[in-house]
Formats: structure tokens, sequence, C-alpha cells
């Protein structure tokens, strides 16, 4: 409890800054209507007033709950409205990006572990590529994958999650195959281990907290790069081109309950995948 | 067919040559792995031309390096106005106001245990979100000019940079702490010549997040709506009418922004916190 509270009340704090923050922001507009309809609106009537706007500058929390609600409940999971069909969509993208990235982050870690050539040449452009901004690529990797005569959209969105995703993977993988000290790898000599023993009985078990800590970031990173990815596709579904509808028509509350639906889908998926590797760290012996 | 074996021969000529330079051990000083990188690079530039034009790809779905090069050459004065847009105006300045609002609101909630106890799980949180969501959002309120990129940009960057400025506050040993005070030294001395400094390499890993970010955030915010300049109103509308050349020159322009804005923060880190174990070579 005691680690709780503290966490309670800065976020207790931060909903009632909302609420001040919403009175304030959309206080102009209801005294605008009052004056164009030649009506005195007390204080009272006018906080109440910013609270319930079909099209606020800034929603006032209960209404982005409800609206979320709505969306997640209101109708049948299929529906095109319904917030859980745009976030399985996304949560797909996410996934294969996810295991895309885990792919080949490995791939590129163990080849750069095991190749002095590979590190070299390949490394410094691995780190380069996360410095490029990806929503600069997404447009091209699009049409790319289009005219490669790839009519799913799901292919491209998972490429660019896949871009954003592997490169936690490979940072950790390359330090956590490269933990074992010299002692244990002497050790493992003295035993005749060949060099493929040698990596499956001790480099890769010994990589395996840095694997896991690193699919938390993964994780979170290819949900944005899914999300992103469905920003400058024109895609129609998603979450993130939930938000892109509710900017075109102007619904501040489908884009609210979009990114708080996006919010909500990544705090599961990085608690889901904490999860996963408090229990395989138990399962592999390590302290959990 | 001939680009065909072109593009292998090559490819393994090339991959040949830093083989040998790894072998040999060139490659072990700055140069050396300068040269191999570069050498990498290039290959993949050189594959890249010659499946283009060994495959015949239209320039509407591909174009050559060369062509993408020659656009660059042909429209430097729009290229350099989307740079300034989107760059200095949007990403520069949003990060600069979020970074700072980060290290200072971090060293005000660090004197405060239960702030500390209440933000941190919370912003951390927050700074594993796809806070790229509220973009649209921020471009509805600040309109349409460089303002509104700014904005994103700020709370993109500001809890990435506040969590590590936390980490790094309290980054300090009990040891190093209790010897300023045994000095007499009062909270702003300790803070200024200890913690500070104890904080930096943590600051600049947050930084270092954050300069990818920031550039992400000032592109993202221009699909929503931008005045006709900058690079994300010049790659949507580019895609749009097919002119993949001048995309992929916005692409490249991203590219040398963000390295040589990564690069710019790696540089002035390692000047700040020479004495850290990571920058001894």
């Amino acid at each position: 409890m005691k680690r709780v509270w503290p966490v309670f009340s800065v976020i207790g704090l931060i909903v009632c800054l909302w609420y001040a923050a919403a009175v304030w922001m959309n206080a102009p507009w209801v005294y605008d209507q009052a004056a164009r309809a030649g009506v005195e609106v007390s204080f009272r009537q006018m906080v109440g007033e910013t609270m319930g706007q079909a099209r606020p500058v800034l929603p006032a929390p209960h209404q982005v709950a409800a609206e979320l609600w709505k969306g997640v409940t209101g109708q049948a999971v299929t529906s095109k409205r319904s917030l859980v069909y745009h976030g399985w969509v996304t949560l797909q993208a996410t996934f294969y990006g996810f295991v895309l990235g885990i792919g080949l982050g490995v791939a590129l870690a163990v080849s750069i572990v095991r190749f002095r050539v590979m590190e070299v040449s390949v490394m410094p452009w691995a780190v380069i590529s996360q410095t490029i901004p990806i929503v600069a690529l997404a447009p091209m990797i699009v049409v790319l994958s289009n005219s490669a005569g790839i009519a799913d959209r799901m292919v491209p969105k998972a490429i660019i999650s896949a871009y954003l995703g592997f490169f936690p993977v490979l940072v950790s993988m390359v330090k956590g195959l490269r933990s074992p000290d010299q002692m244990q790898m002497d050790q493992l000599r003295t035993w005749h281990a060949s060099e493929a023993q040698m990596f499956f009985k001790l480099r890769l078990p010994a990589s395996l907290p840095f694997f896991f800590a690193s699919l938390k970031v993964a994780i979170a990173a290819s949900l944005v790069g899914a999300i992103v990815g469905e920003l400058p596709t024109g895609a129609i579904e998603g979450l993130g081109a939930r938000m892109l509808i509710g900017s075109q028509f102007g619904e501040p509350l489908i884009m609210w309950a979009a990114l708080f639906a996006a919010a909500i889908l990544a705090g599961g998926l990085i608690v889901l995948v904490g999860w996963v590797e408090r229990v395989a760290t138990r399962q592999t012996g390590g302290a959990a | 067919m001939i680009w065909g074996m072109i593009v292998s021969l090559v490819w393994a000529g090339a991959w040949g040559l830093n083989v040998v330079l790894v072998r040999r051990g060139w490659a072990e000083g700055r140069v050396g792995r300068l040269a191999v990188a570069a050498i990498f690079g290039a290959t993949l530039l050189v594959i890249w031309e010659g499946l283009v034009r060994g495959f015949g790809v239209s320039a509407v779905i591909l174009p050559a390096p060369s062509g993408v090069a020659a656009r660059i050459a042909g429209s430097l004065p729009v290229l350099w106005g989307d740079f300034v847009q989107t760059v200095l105006k949007g990403a520069l300045s949003g990060y600069l106001i979020g970074c700072g609002a980060a290290v200072v609101v971090a060293v005000l909630i660090d004197r405060s245990a239960f702030l500390k106890a209440g933000l941190l799980p919370v912003g951390n949180f927050v700074a594993a979100l796809p806070v790229v969501g509220i973009a649209p959002i921020l471009v509805a309120w600040f309109g349409f000019d460089w303002q509104s990129k700014a904005a994103v940009v700020v709370v993109m960057v500001f809890f990435p940079v506040l969590v590590n400025m936390v980490a790094g506050l309290a980054a300090s040993e009990r040891m190093q702490r209790d010897l300023m005070a045994t000095w007499g030294a009062g909270y702003w001395q300790s803070l200024w010549h200890l913690r500070l400094p104890a904080a930096m390499p943590f600051l600049f890993n947050g930084l270092k997040i954050a300069s990818t970010l920031a550039l992400i955030g000032a592109i993202v915010a221009e699909f929503f709506g931008s005045p006709t300049m900058g690079m994300g109103f010049r790659i949507s509308t580019e895609v749009g009418r097919l002119g993949m050349d001048m995309v992929w020159a916005e692409i490249a322009v991203a590219a040398l922004a963000g390295s040589a804005f990564y690069g710019l923060i790696a540089a002035v880190e390692r000047g700040v916190t020479f004495w850290h174990p990571s920058q001894r070579v």
C-alpha cells in the first residue's frame, strides 16, 4: 500500500488539473454561445456547460471515459465503430512486428557476436537506422510493399513496427551473449566444448535475462510503430486510423478515446511481457 | 542480367575486403572501423542502384540513388525550407523546451520523496505510451504552423528525459553525499557540485532517446495539418503525386538531420561525462 498511494495521489492530481484545464479551455465557447443567444451565464452554469460539450477543445475525463466505454461495449466487437475491433487490428500489426523484430534482433546479435566483420560493418548502421525518423520512411514502405504485390495492409505496418522493435533486442542480446566471463568460457574450453556447445550451453542461457529485459522496450516500440504506420498510409482500420479520422472530421472525443485505448493497450502489453519475464526468470532458475 | 552479375560481384568483393580488413586487424582503429562501415554502406547503395537498373524498376516505385542525388542537388532551396520548418522550428524548439522543462521538474520533485514515488511510475508508464497519438489534438489546439509541432515534441520528450534525470539525481553514492555534508555543503552546493554532474550520464541517455523522438514527433504532427512546407507535408503530398525521388530526398535529409542531431549530443556527452567509465576507450 505504501508504494501505491503516492501514485494514486499523483494520478488524482492530474485528473483535477485536467478538469480545471477543461473548464478553462472550453469556457470561451460557452461564453461565445451565450453572447450570441444574448443570455448571461453564471460561473456555475458555465462550469456545467464545459463538462458536456459535443466537440470540446479539451474533453473532461468522464467524457473520455464514457466515449471509451461506448467504444468498447456499445456495439458488437466486429463493428467498424468498435474500439475493440480497431484495437485488435493494431494489436495484430504490433504482434507481427514484435515477432519479426525479435527474430531480426536475435539473428543480427548472434551473427554480430560470432563474426567480428558483421559487428564492424553492420552495427554502426543499426544505430544510424534508429536515428532516421521512421515516419519519413513509413509511406515509402507502404508504396514498396504495394508494388511488390502485397495487398495486405498488415505487412507494411508490421515492417515499420519491426523496424522500431528490433533495435532494443539487438543491443541487449549483444550485451547478453557477451556477458559470460572469461572464467566460464575457459571452463567450457577445458571440457573441450565445441563452439556450438559453448553457444547453446553458456552464451544463450546467459543472455536470457538481457533478452527479457529488452522485450518490454521492444513491445512498447512495436506498438508505437504500428500506430505510426497507420497514420500516413491511409489506413481505415486501427487505433492510429481512428485518431486520423477523429482529426479530419473534427471529432475530438474519437481522438481522445482512441488515444486512451492505445494507452491501455500499451499498458496491458507491458504488464503481460513483464509477467512472461518473471515466469521465465523463475523457470530458468534466476532470482525472480 | 549483366547488372545482377555486377551487383553480386560488388557485394562479394566489398564483403571480402571487409573480412580481410577485419582479419588483418586494420579495423581496430578509429579510421579502420569507419572505413569498414562506410564500405558496407556504399555497397548497399551500389546494390540498390544495380537492382533498380537491372530490373528496370520504375522511378514511380523506387528511384535509384543516383536519381535521388540528382533530385537533392536540383531542389536544395525546397529541402532547406522544409528542414528549417520541421527540424529547426518544430523539432529543435520543442526539444529545448521539453528537455529544459523535464530537467527543471526533475530537480524540483527530487526534493520530495512522496512526489518522486508518485511521479516515477506514472512517468515511466507515460514514457512507454504511444504519445505520438497526441499529435492531432495538439495540432487542433495550436494551429497548423510550427508551434503545434513544437508542442507535440515537448510532450514526447518530456517524460523520457524526466525519468532519466530523476534516476540520475539519485545516482551519486551515499559516501559522496556524506562527504559533501561533512564539508558543510548546502543543498544547492551539493546539487551543483556533486549530484548534477553525477546525473549527466543518465541525462544524456534521456537526451539521446529524446533526439530521435523529437524528429518523429515533428514529422508526424505535419501529417495532421501543416503550412505548405515541412518534411512531413512534403512527404505526404509527394507520395500522392508519385514524386518518389522527392520523398527519398526528404528521407535522406531526415536521416542526415537525425544522425547529426544524435551525433552532436553524443559529442557533447563525451565532453561533459569524460570521467564516466563508458567513455573511456
